[in-house]
């Protein structure tokens, strides 16, 4: 008897790890689909394209700030005076052949990625998927984020042009103004006083592509192994309960379909990388520490701390001559430490506040439980005001806005905007659970009937639980 | 403490949890999952010959995305390139992407099922877990002795491991203060050339360097600007004729808020709302009066910029420094020199 295909190779597989009742429990895992779900997914693959283009940057880029004198393809820059990191990081993006796609898909792909890890977490906050048993996850995924966000900086810094030795400045000056340790610390670091030594791009280097990528990939197989043990929480539904999980099995149609998320997250990075032009280094320049550029931006995950290392007033805190709290600690310590604290705080607050302690697989509604979800909107709303007081100069040069005006004004909304977001998201989760519609796709209208002498009557409530069912259709209902 | 206890609890729990539900004889009734693998609700094959071409259409187009791909890189220069190998391989995804996604949802069988939840929480396995742990410590008359042992080798061994991480960098000491600034001092330009006192002109700024020295170091740069002398108010004990030559003044380049350089010079001035003079940094907008002793005006910033006392050479009219700086140059950190203005 011939086998069917596919059978000696599990056969193999079996034979040696017993693997079958593994594999076919995969196979029938089951997904809740629902569309908010995916961008865990769409930071998942955004990881893959990341690790794949940067294997191959890194095959090119040099860690070492000894100088050179370029003589490369950019003419502009020709005889310019500048480190190895740069010159090479010029030379795979004009030199070398499909080098610039894969250095601006990877950059594209570090926003993306970032960008997909926060809407994600959004989504877990505001469907309440961090309580129990799920608070082990919202801890690893927030860690991640921090992971990413310095990974992404720390990639940003290495090609040494202009803008990533602003970027370096500037941590360097957060790191000195961490209270009393904080000088010893920057040094540390950046092997002596900035802009370092000459093993610092090397350290970067090792951070970003060894470290803290190999700390990502155990957080993410943790966080996978521990969501397949657990099961993905779904909303409530027809047969929907806390003790099952309803939903298409991982075999064949998601799996598929999950590929296909992976094909198109690929399709859509590497388009950008090669249509759309990202961090041009060869327009910035080399970096030397007395070069600036006006009206610059980091990435955008970055653009909460500018914003709040510019709003702050000039406040320092001296003691007996001493500066104990330098000003940059303010913005760029103290703000994300405090938005990061609330956030590893959440489900203990949670189960503080609601008193609930029980074990939770089907997800809220925002608007099932108002006060949290004003909440989060309030928190969220707090960085994202900050974040576009990182833009003040931006719009000082689009639009002439006064910068000081801009800032001052920021300085006081600051506290004012996420107070007026807390009220409003309140007052809507309070109105949609009061009327049972959808916030996109309600139905609020009065149906009407033309009747034969042209005239418009109402059509009776009885009447209108049968169309209810039905789209509106053209004609008679308006 | 308890909560990382707790923790680790949890994943030994999860580990037997794992390896009890596989031995068959052990499990009660009721802790027993109901069913191993998920049972299907509906099951409908919906696949069509029309839905089945396309995703085939698709699965070629990608494959010739792919070697489009391939021509681009052996036919283009790296040049030119770029935007056509990004548009050949996004649409080999993309076309990859539609396939997959049309076959997913229109091709193979579409089921919905139910699986069980296992139950997480197993309290009588728990305990034996605890006892188990704890069984170790049968028997033995002096733990304290030995749980305070254990710690000396933990923290002993633990110091000898972080240890080694202050070879990554310098003690602070003296060496941040360090400028290569004395004086007489020769100030020349970024290539070198020494700046005249006639350089240096109203309206503009000059960026300056101690002759020889390495343009990495941060108190090397200065910004030299030139104000009317009777609009300067220095602040005291600052004779204008050594800080101020001819209304001549240097400050160090690097903001004293996040160390970037001071790049921009604020003049022409409107005078409605900007009406004097000012250097800012392009980061945070740190401002900073240079007619004051740089004192900051607006932003950020905790101190004013470090000022450098200037002579011009009566012979050459060349620039010199005329001593160190008024205080410590950069950011700030706990024993910077503050400086006074």
């Amino acid at each position: 008897m011939t086998p069917e295909p596919g059978e000696p190779t599990i056969d193999w597989v079996d034979e040696r790890l017993g693997a079958s009742p593994g594999i076919r429990r995969l196979l029938r895992y089951v997904f809740p689909e629902h569309w908010t779900f995916m961008f865990g997914e769409i930071a998942l693959y955004a990881f893959v394209v990341l690790i794949g283009t940067g294997v191959f940057l890194a095959l090119f880029f040099q860690t070492s700030t000894a100088e050179t004198t370029y003589l490369g393809a950019y003419a502009p820059l020709h005889g310019e005076t500048m480190s190895l990191a740069y010159e090479s990081t010029l030379n795979l993006s004009l030199n070398v052949p499909a080098g610039l796609l894969m250095r601006q898909t990877h950059h594209w792909a570090a926003l993306i990625f970032i960008a997909a890890i926060v809407v994600h977490l959004m989504r877990v906050f505001f469907t309440a998927a961090f309580r129990k048993p799920r608070d082990v996850n919202w801890v690893i995924g927030l860690t991640m984020l921090v992971l990413a966000l310095l990974e992404g900086f720390a990639g940003y810094s290495m090609p040494d042009d202009l803008l990533s030795g602003m970027g370096l400045a500037i941590a360097y000056s957060v790191a000195m103004s961490i209270p009393l340790v904080g000088a010893n610390l920057a040094f540390l670091v950046w092997g002596g006083e900035f802009p370092g030594s000459n093993d610092f791009v090397s350290r970067l280097f090792i951070a970003h592509v060894f470290v803290i990528p190999a700390l990502l990939g155990l957080l993410i197989a943790a966080h996978l192994a521990i969501i397949m043990r657990q099961h993905h929480s779904q909303f409530r539904g027809p047969g929907r309960t806390e003790r099952n999980v309803v939903g298409a099995p991982m075999w064949p149609g998601y799996a598929l379909r999950s590929l296909g998320l992976l094909a198109a997250v690929a399709a859509v990075l590497f388009l950008l990388g090669g249509l759309v032009q990202i961090n041009p280094i060869w327009q910035w320049g080399p970096y030397e520490v007395y070069n600036g550029t006006n009206g610059a931006q980091p990435d955008w995950y970055l653009g909460w701390l500018i914003g709040a290392l510019r709003m702050m007033p000039p406040w320092e805190i001296h003691f007996w001559g001493d500066t104990w709290v330098p000003n940059p600690f303010f913005g760029g310590v103290l703000f994300p430490g405090i938005v990061f604290a609330i956030l590893y705080a959440i489900p203990w607050l949670d189960r503080r506040f609601t008193r609930d302690r029980r074990r939770h697989d089907l997800l809220e509604r925002p608007r099932d439980n108002p006060t949290r979800t004003a909440l989060g909107v309030a928190l969220f709303t707090w960085v994202a005001f900050v974040f576009g007081a990182g833009a003040t100069d931006r719009v000082l040069i689009r639009f002439g806005f006064p910068y000081e005006s801009q800032i001052q004004f920021a300085r006081v909304a600051t506290f004012l905007v996420p107070l007026i977001a807390f009220f409003v998201a309140r007052k809507v989760c309070r109105d949609l659970q009061r009327s049972e519609a959808h916030p996109l796709r309600g139905w609020s209208g009065r149906r009407l009937r033309r009747t034969p002498d042209g005239g418009f009557e109402p059509v009776e409530p009885d009447e209108e639980r049968t169309l209810a069912g039905e789209p509106p259709a053209g004609g008679p209902t308006v | 403490m308890s909560r990382l206890l707790r923790a680790l609890l949890a994943a030994v729990l999860l580990v037997l949890g794992r390896r009890r539900r596989r031995a068959p004889a052990s499990s009660s009734p009721d802790d027993a999952p109901p069913s191993e693998v998920a049972v299907t609700l509906e099951r409908e094959l919906r696949s069509t010959p029309r839905a089945e071409l396309l995703v085939a259409a698709f699965l070629l187009l990608a494959g010739a995305c792919g070697v489009a791909f391939v021509v681009v890189y052996m036919t283009l220069g790296a040049h030119h390139a770029t935007p056509w190998l990004g548009l050949a391989i996004g649409l080999a995804f993309a076309c990859l992407a539609v396939a997959l996604i049309v076959a997913g949802k229109r091709v193979v069988p579409q089921e919905v099922a139910v699986e069980e939840r296992a139950e997480l929480a197993r309290p009588q396995e728990a305990r034996e877990v605890a006892a188990e742990l704890r069984g170790a410590a049968d028997g033995i008359s002096r733990r304290r002795l030995l749980a305070g042992a254990a710690g000396v080798a933990g923290a002993g061994i633990g110091v000898a491991l972080v240890a080694p991480a202050a070879s990554l960098g310098p003690n602070v000491s003296q060496r941040i203060d360090a400028t290569p600034w004395q004086a007489g001092r020769r100030v020349v330009d970024e290539h070198g050339a020494p700046i005249l006192a006639d350089d240096v002109v109203g309206g503009t700024f000059l960026t300056g360097f101690p002759e020889g020295a390495s343009r990495r170091d941060v108190a090397a740069p200065i910004v030299i600007v030139r104000l009317a002398p009777a609009a300067l108010h220095l602040p005291t004990g600052r004779d204008p004729a050594r800080w101020a030559p001819e209304g001549i003044l240097a400050y160090s380049k690097i903001c004293t808020h996040a160390g970037c350089p001071i790049a921009l010079y604020r003049t022409p001035l409107y005078p409605a709302t900007q009406p004097r003079p000012a250097l800012v940094c392009p980061c945070h907008y740190s401002t900073f009066d240079p007619a004051r002793g740089a004192e900051r005006i607006f932003g950020p910033a905790g101190r004013p910029l470090p000022q450098l006392p200037l002579a011009i050479d009566p012979a050459t009219r060349e620039l010199r420094a005329n001593g160190g700086y008024s205080g410590s140059i950069g950011p700030a950190w706990l024993n910077v020199e503050r400086g006074g203005a």
